[in-house]
């Protein structure tokens, strides 16, 4: 017995998720210390392979996690204590399953003997997490440990990608067992998510696709999460077959924005062109996405003349609000591979220049335009500018939930996947600060902003904290219309106005604040003084806290009122108060 | 309104609503339970029976046994959706094989006596129930069979002075040499 503890392989269960975490190649983890991690921490502390960022909240660990996962590609980890900790988890972990993100969280938790008894900072973690996670485990038996760990890294990262909890309790953590490296052999059990599409629907869709004379790509996150190859063959695929591409929220940048096929992304605050050729196309592609009910409106009146072609890697994500032609099961990378050559294949035998002609009609509207304003500063003209000002730069965006996030989608051209980190599933506020922490220490050298709200940003604004003490220069851009803009705006048009609790009456002083967390504060008020200003926050190598006053009273357009069909379109121009009651009415079950 | 306003409540459509019985391989772990049952209660799917065991203690495979109803296109999310989870092998919809047996067991506690318990006995005897336990005032009859005979016999015991029934809920396997 003597013999085997000296092995190399025999440690205890905190030293085992240490070592885990470096044979999966973490460098960083986002936590927060507490009675039931302890033995985790006193391992973090004598070692020196995987970097800890101490957050100020749980919650901000989660979103730092899943900053840092969306914009490399590789699973987030974060560490908390029981109880409180985990339950401060919750938000984030749903967040990360919404939007299919890989998170690796470990919880820990009460001694063993006291699970069940009601014990100080104990809750039943699993139970808690197990509708918002991928998969969850609680671990009673430390040489169990290994193993348990290195499923979570495999099932955060495989098929549709998605957070998972491992709960360890506190003398599992201390407990001596035995250690085995990830074995890149093992095989799970039970999840192996299928990769490769059905090489017959494949050709199936290659000639659906080569005889369409409307036809439109429609491409989401998924694409991202499948990995550069994924965006580079969706290029190709749109290069090939000169089709016009748009784009979920979350599947900003698989296609670039200055692409001349780009409609531009679609539904509730999409361009009136791009849902217009998503209503009109007789053939649609959609890789990606999920037909949530903020892309399709009306599902009745979706997309009424099309045959569509569905790629997902998730089976559960086809016919689940829209029945779709052609489903195809795989990577995104490896069926849009196979569907390229079948294309090629095939060579095109419609001729799509008309519909092109109609969607430069369509386009022609131009569905973003804007009234400019020389005193005030327009929220559309201040994400213009900034898009401008960040030109050129190695620049990841990030954003809290709200009408400066619709802006930020339609104004910020995104070239490249993985520039684009926003809470699109569950609308998280709050959301974007700390995954700008996140970003900023996977990419120390970029420049980080979070384009954020007055009300989104005071949800988790205490982590600037967390931003100066590890000398992350984030840049938190606010859009300051003192409203929670979005609610307003739904207020204004289908509540008669009543601006229910949707003014912040008391904000703080954001320079002031920047002042007391040791950033640095700017206030921009005129269109004048915005180009320099945005210069300058670029140009300081600290944590930024910019107070952008915007006009207080705008509201984002175009968009489809919710539950209406993608030709149903409220337009910016035409939304005097007259159209916006037509469009508007029988409003107040709108959701 | 004459139309719905809201993509929530959008689906309104009234498909035929179909019965179908589940068949579903899971790693036999803790919680694994909670997850099936989780699943259709988070999502709102019907569970008419569940039923679930331990069926191949080495492999720690349990069985679980699922009745439930929904339009098709439900019935379709609700097999993805347990198909996806992480401790499920496989889901195999009995009903669509079109070569399934399904069995349920009940336990009926009828008290009387005179004719009625005579009559009981009798019906018993035609629907092939055995008696489990008997006291001079009642008998208790193990059932086995379809749920739909399984109901006729406790309909045709209630007059006779039916106290209880405890059923199984419904077990499936399918036809033939195969395994699912």
């Amino acid at each position: 017995m003597s013999d085997k503890s000296h092995h190399p392989n025999q440690m205890t269960g905190a030293a085992m998720i240490v070592r885990a975490l470096v044979d999966h190649g973490v460098k960083h983890i986002f936590g927060y210390p507490g009675g039931a991690v302890l033995p985790i921490y006193d391992e973090l502390f004598q070692q020196s392979e995987v970097e800890h960022i101490l957050v100020r909240h749980e919650q901000g660990a989660g979103h730092a996690a899943e900053g840092y996962a969306r914009s490399t590609g590789r699973p987030g980890v974060a560490v908390v204590t029981s109880g409180p900790g985990a339950t401060n988890m919750v938000t984030p972990l749903t967040d990360a399953l919404m939007d299919s993100i890989p998170l690796v969280c470990i919880t820990g938790q009460v001694p063993t003997h006291l699970i069940g008894n009601d014990a100080f900072q104990e809750c039943d973690t699993v139970g808690i997490t197990r509708p918002c996670t991928k998969h969850n485990w609680l671990v009673r038996d430390v040489n169990d440990l290994a193993k348990v760990l290195h499923e979570a890294f495999y099932v955060a990262s495989t098929g549709r990608p998605g957070p998972v909890v491992v709960d360890v309790p506190k003398d599992v953590q201390f407990a001596t067992g035995t250690y085995h490296p990830p074995r890149k052999a093992d095989v799970h059990v039970s999840y192996v998510p299928r990769l490769k599409g059905d090489a017959t629907l494949v050709r199936k869709a290659a000639a659906l696709l080569a005889s369409a004379r409307r036809p439109v790509i429609y491409s989401g996150g998924g694409v991202i999460n499948s990995g550069p190859e994924a965006s580079k063959l969706l290029r190709e695929l749109v290069e090939v077959t000169g089709f016009p591409i748009t784009s979920t929220l979350m599947g900003l940048g698989a296609y670039p924005a200055s692409g001349k096929n780009w409609l531009g992304m679609l539904g509730m605050h999409g361009t009136y062109e791009a849902n217009m050729a998503m209503h009109d196309c007789d053939a649609m592609l959609c890789v990606g996405a999920r037909f949530d009910d903020r892309i399709t409106g009306r599902t009745d009146a979706f997309s009424p003349g099309s045959k569509k072609i569905h790629i997902d890697i998730d089976p559960s994500s086809i016919n689940k609000n829209i029945r779709v032609d052609i489903p195809i099961i795989g990577d995104a990378a490896n069926v849009l591979g196979d569907l390229l050559q079948a294309f090629k294949a095939e060579s095109m035998k419609s001729d799509i220049k008309p519909w092109w002609q109609q969607i430069a009609k369509w386009r022609a509207r131009n569905s973003l335009a804007y009234k400019k304003n020389d005193d005030v500063i327009l929220p559309q003209y201040a994400i213009e500018r900034l898009f401008a000002a960040t030109r050129g730069r190695d620049t990841y965006i990030t954003t809290e939930v709200g009408q400066h996030q619709m802006w930020a989608a339609q104004f910020f051209g995104f070239e490249e996947p993985h520039r684009w980190m926003t809470s699109g599933g569950l609308g998280t506020m709050g959301y974007g600060l700390p995954a700008a922490v996140g970003v900023q220490v996977a990419h120390p050298d970029s420049l980080v902003i979070d384009i954020a709200g007055d009300a989104s940003v005071q949800m988790t604004m205490q982590e600037m904290s967390t931003a100066v003490q590890f000398e992350l220069p984030i840049k938190i851009f606010i859009l300051n219309n003192q409203y929670m803009g979005m609610v307003r705006q739904w207020q204004q048009l289908l509540h008669g106005n009543r601006l229910s609790h949707s003014y912040s009456e008391a904000l703080p002083d954001f320079v002031k604040l920047a002042d007391a967390f040791g950033c640095v504060g700017i206030r921009a008020t005129k269109p004048a003084d915005l180009d320099g200003a945005l210069e300058e926050m670029i140009a300081i190598k600290r944590p930024v806290l910019f107070d952008c006053h915007v006009a207080a009273l705008e509201n984002c357009f175009p968009m489809i009122p919710s539950g209406k069909a993608h030709n149903e379109m409220l337009l910016p121009v035409e939304a005097n108060d007259e159209a916006t009651a037509v469009a508007f009415a029988g409003g107040k079950a709108l959701v | 309104m004459d139309q719905p306003a809201s993509a929530y409540f959008m689906e309104e459509r009234h498909d035929p609503v179909e019965s179908h019985t589940l068949a579903v391989l899971v790693q036999n772990e803790p919680g694994v339970l909670a997850r099936v049952i989780g699943l259709f209660s988070g999502r709102g799917y019907n569970i008419e029976s569940l039923t679930v065991s331990e069926t191949e203690s080495q492999k720690h495979l349990s069985r679980i046994t699922i009745v439930t109803t929904g339009t098709p296109m439900v019935i379709e999310q609700i097999k993805h959706q347990l198909d996806r989870m992480i401790p499920v092998y496989r889901v195999v919809d009995m009903t669509l094989t079109g070569r399934s047996i399904e069995r349920e067991l009940a336990m009926v506690k009828v008290r009387g006596g005179g004719d009625n318990r005579v009559e009981a006995l009798r019906l018993a005897d035609a629907f092939r129930a055995r008696v489990i336990d008997a006291t001079i005032e009642s008998f208790v009859f193990e059932i086995t069979g379809n749920s739909a005979k399984i109901s006729q016999f406790i309909d045709l015991m209630r007059p006779l002075g039916l106290v209880e029934v405890s059923r199984t809920g419904v077990a499936a396997i399918g036809r033939g040499p195969e395994g699912m």
